[in-house]
This record gives structure tokens, C-alpha cells and sequence, in this order.
């Protein structure tokens, strides 16, 4: 088939045409979200104590540091999904999350507290929030990837690591209702640690499943 | 220069908006300039040029099956040229080369520089043969024997409708053969 012949095939199939990655995103995160929210329902369910834990401040904090995480990654990715889009400038938005625990943290020092510093940031629950938000987040992750594929990312290694902050972030809000740690300490430790894992896992994957 | 990427512009806005025409017309415009780009990238990595149109066909490909991801308000060559020289980079790699390739290659390239005559290419041939047969049929049908959409449905006895679909799943297994290989 030579060019002329090519791009005459191309120009016939102008009017077939695909939905923008946002649409794909969503469609596929919410096909993925069943999976995510049946395991945390399953095996750890929201903490009994939920109706006075909203009256804590810290407890609502940590919804405000996840639900911020997944939506800051989700502009991000869908910004990454264009070709010439790059992560300078854009990349900010994923300082919202951290600047949110930053002031958190201050602001349980400026508190009196009843446990020392080190007890709060190890908490009781250390290894469930490390193991709980990488598992939770593969359904969604794999929800993200897929309708990232719909991009065209300049750099698939760094979509995909974003896509698993996407992952993260959600599946994290899910463990923040189950987790009795409120203490922003434990949340900028382990909750960090959990995303890192899934950012990691997102960008191998994605170096392969995103070029395009 | 400016006037050749406005131009472009303003066709892809046409295009997007499905005025298949306008897109014969880009498609037709950048491919003299991705030539000459995917020339000189495959000179300066000491690659033999009689692989460009692999390459041209390539990105041509990406460009058709990506263009949701062009945003109507910003301009289009900056975008064409990400695409560009995303595959440029690799189909270099993929001859075993690490090459970096400047994005001024592309600014640079002056419009009337690269008029040859289209010349066939190897890749999308070859993996056009493993397509299912209907694919392959509609696509040779549109590409070879210049046959509108509604022609070949006539040939096949298809509904125009199962043309068009035949024809777009028959790109997108092309564009991802492509990808793979």
C-alpha cells in the first residue's frame, strides 16, 4: 500500500470517531470500582465508630488528602494523555494532597495530644493500611490503565505512574473509612508508602501497555 | 511557516468536525514534511532512507488514530510534531539506535523541501496480509482500487454501515501490529 493509497484509506474512516480519554477514563474506572469497593466490603467494611469519627476533624482530613490525590492525578493523566503535554507546570496540582497533610500535621502539633508523636505515626493499623490500599487499588488501577490506553502519552512509564495515583487515591478513601488511625502523621507515613507501591507497580506497567 | 500551521489548523478543525475532505487534505500536506523529517532522522543514525515511508505511514497511522486526543483550541503542528517524533524515536530504537531527536527538526522543515512521488512501503503490506479476510478485503478495496464506501459495499454485498466498521477495525488492527511489532 503506498502513502497516497493509505491516506486515502484514512480519510474514508474520518467519520468514525473516538470518544476523548476523559469519557474512557471514567467508563473504565467505574466498570473497575465494583471489584475495589466488593473486596473492601468483604474483608474490612467501614469502623463501626464512623458517626462520631466524623465529628474528628483528622478523620474528615484524610478523606480531603484522598479524594484530593485521586483528582489531582485524574487532571493530571488526562492532561498527560495528549502527545505534546508534558508534566512541567501540570504537575503541580499533585502538591494539593501533600500541601493538605502538610497543614494537617501542623496542625495536630499545635494540639495537646494524648499519645506521643511516634505512637501516632505507628499507629495500629501499619501493616493492614500498607497491604489494604496496593490490593484495593489493582482493580482500579488496571480501570485506569485501560482507559489511559485511549492517550497518547509522550511519556508512558510517567502516565502510568500517575495512573496509579489515580488507583491510590481512591482506594485510599475506601481504607480511610475502615482505618481507626486518624492521626495525619500516620496517614503522610503509611498512606504515602501504600501510593508509592502503586505508583511503582503503575509505572512498569504503563512503560509497556501506554506507548502508543 | 506560520501560515502553513494555520492552515493545518484550520483544516484539522475541519476535519474533527467531519468534513472528511479537509483530512484528505492535512493528511496530504504534512506527509511531505514528516518525509523529509523521517529522512533526516534516519540519516543522522546512519540508517539507510529507503525505510522512511515505514515511517511516514507509521506516524500518518498514530496521527489518525489519536486525533481525539487534539484539543480544537490549540494549535495543530505542535501536536503532529510530539506525534512524530514519538515514532521516529521509535522505529530508530527499533533498528537498535539511541537517538534524541530535536523537536526544532521539525519547525525547521521548510515547506516545498520534500515533493518526491509516494513511494510504497513494507510494514503496513506485510501485516495487512494477516488481517481477517473482510478486513483486508474493504481495506484493499478502499486503498488499491480507489473505491468509495458505498461502491464496496455494493461489491461485497455489505451494508455501508459494516464497511465503515470493517474499515476502522481493520485500521486499528493495523495501528496495533504496527505497535507491537
Amino acid at each position: 500500500m503506498d502513502t497516497d493509497q493509505l491516506i486515502r484509506t484514512l480519510a474514508a474512516d474520518n467519520t468514525q470517531r473516538e470518544r476523548p480519554v476523559g469519557f474512557a477514563l471514567m467508563l473504565a474506572l467505574l466498570a473497575a470500582a465494583p471489584v475495589s469497593l466488593l473486596m473492601f466490603f468483604t474483608e474490612l467494611g467501614v469502623r463501626p465508630d464512623v458517626m462520631t469519627a466524623m465529628r474528628n476533624p483528622f478523620f474528615d482530613l484524610k478523606f480531603a488528602v484522598t479524594i484530593a490525590l485521586a483528582a489531582s492525578a485524574i487532571a493530571v493523566s488526562l492532561h498527560l494523555s495528549r502527545p505534546e503535554a508534558s508534566l512541567r507546570g501540570f504537575g503541580l496540582w499533585l502538591l494539593v494532597p501533600a500541601g493538605l497533610l502538610v497543614a494537617g500535621i501542623s496542625g495536630e502539633m499545635m494540639m495537646p495530644q494524648r499519645a506521643p508523636m511516634m505512637t501516632r505515626l505507628v499507629g495500629n493499623n501499619s501493616r493492614a493500611c500498607l497491604i489494604s490500599i496496593p490490593l484495593m487499588s489493582l482493580p482500579m488501577l488496571a480501570g485506569a490503565l485501560l482507559g489511559l490506553r485511549h492517550g497518547a502519552p509522550a511519556r508512558p512509564a510517567v502516565a502510568g505512574a500517575i495512573a496509579g495515583l489515580v488507583a491510590a487515591g481512591l482506594a485510599a478513601t475506601l481504607y480511610a473509612s475502615h482505618c481507626t488511625d486518624d492521626s495525619p502523621l500516620f496517614v503522610a507515613t503509611w498512606y504515602t508508602l501504600g501510593t508509592i507501591v502503586v505508583a511503582a507497580i503503575g509505572a512498569l506497567i504503563g512503560s509497556k501497555v501506554l506507548r502508543y | 511557516m506560520r501560515e502553513r500551521e494555520d492552515e493545518w489548523t484550520g483544516l484539522m478543525r475541519s476535519a474533527i468536525s467531519g468534513d472528511s475532505t479537509a483530512y484528505h487534505r492535512l493528511l496530504k500536506a504534512i506527509t511531505p514534511v514528516l518525509r523529509a523529517t523521517a529522512r533526516r532522522g534516519l540519516a543522522r543514525a546512519g540508517q539507510p532512507i529507503d525505510q522512511s515511508e515505514d515511517i511516514v505511514q507509521d506516524i500518518l497511522l498514530a496521527v489518525h488514530s489519536k486525533r481525539h486526543t487534539w484539543d480544537a483550541n490549540a494549535p495543530f503542528a505542535p501536536w503532529l510534531f510530539a506525534i512524530a517524533r514519538n515514532k521516529l524515536i521509535d522505529a530508530l530504537r527499533r533498528r537498535g539506535k539511541r537517538v534524541f531527536v530535536n523537536i526544532d527538526d521539525f519547525a525547521e522543515t521548510l515547506p516545498g523541501e520534500a515533493q518526491e512521488e509516494t513511494a510504497s512501503a513494507s510494514e503496513i503490506a506485510t501485516h495487512l496480509n494477516t488481517l481477517p479476510a473482510r478486513q483486508r478485503e474493504v481495506l484493499q478495496s478502499i486503498a488499491v482500487d480507489n473505491a468509495s464506501i458505498k461502491d464496496t459495499a455494493a461489491k461485497f454485498s455489505m451494508s455501508e454501515g459494516a464497511v465503515r466498521v470493517a474499515l476502522h477495525r481493520g485500521l486499528a488492527n493495523l495501528t496495533a501490529k504496527l505497535r507491537e511489532s
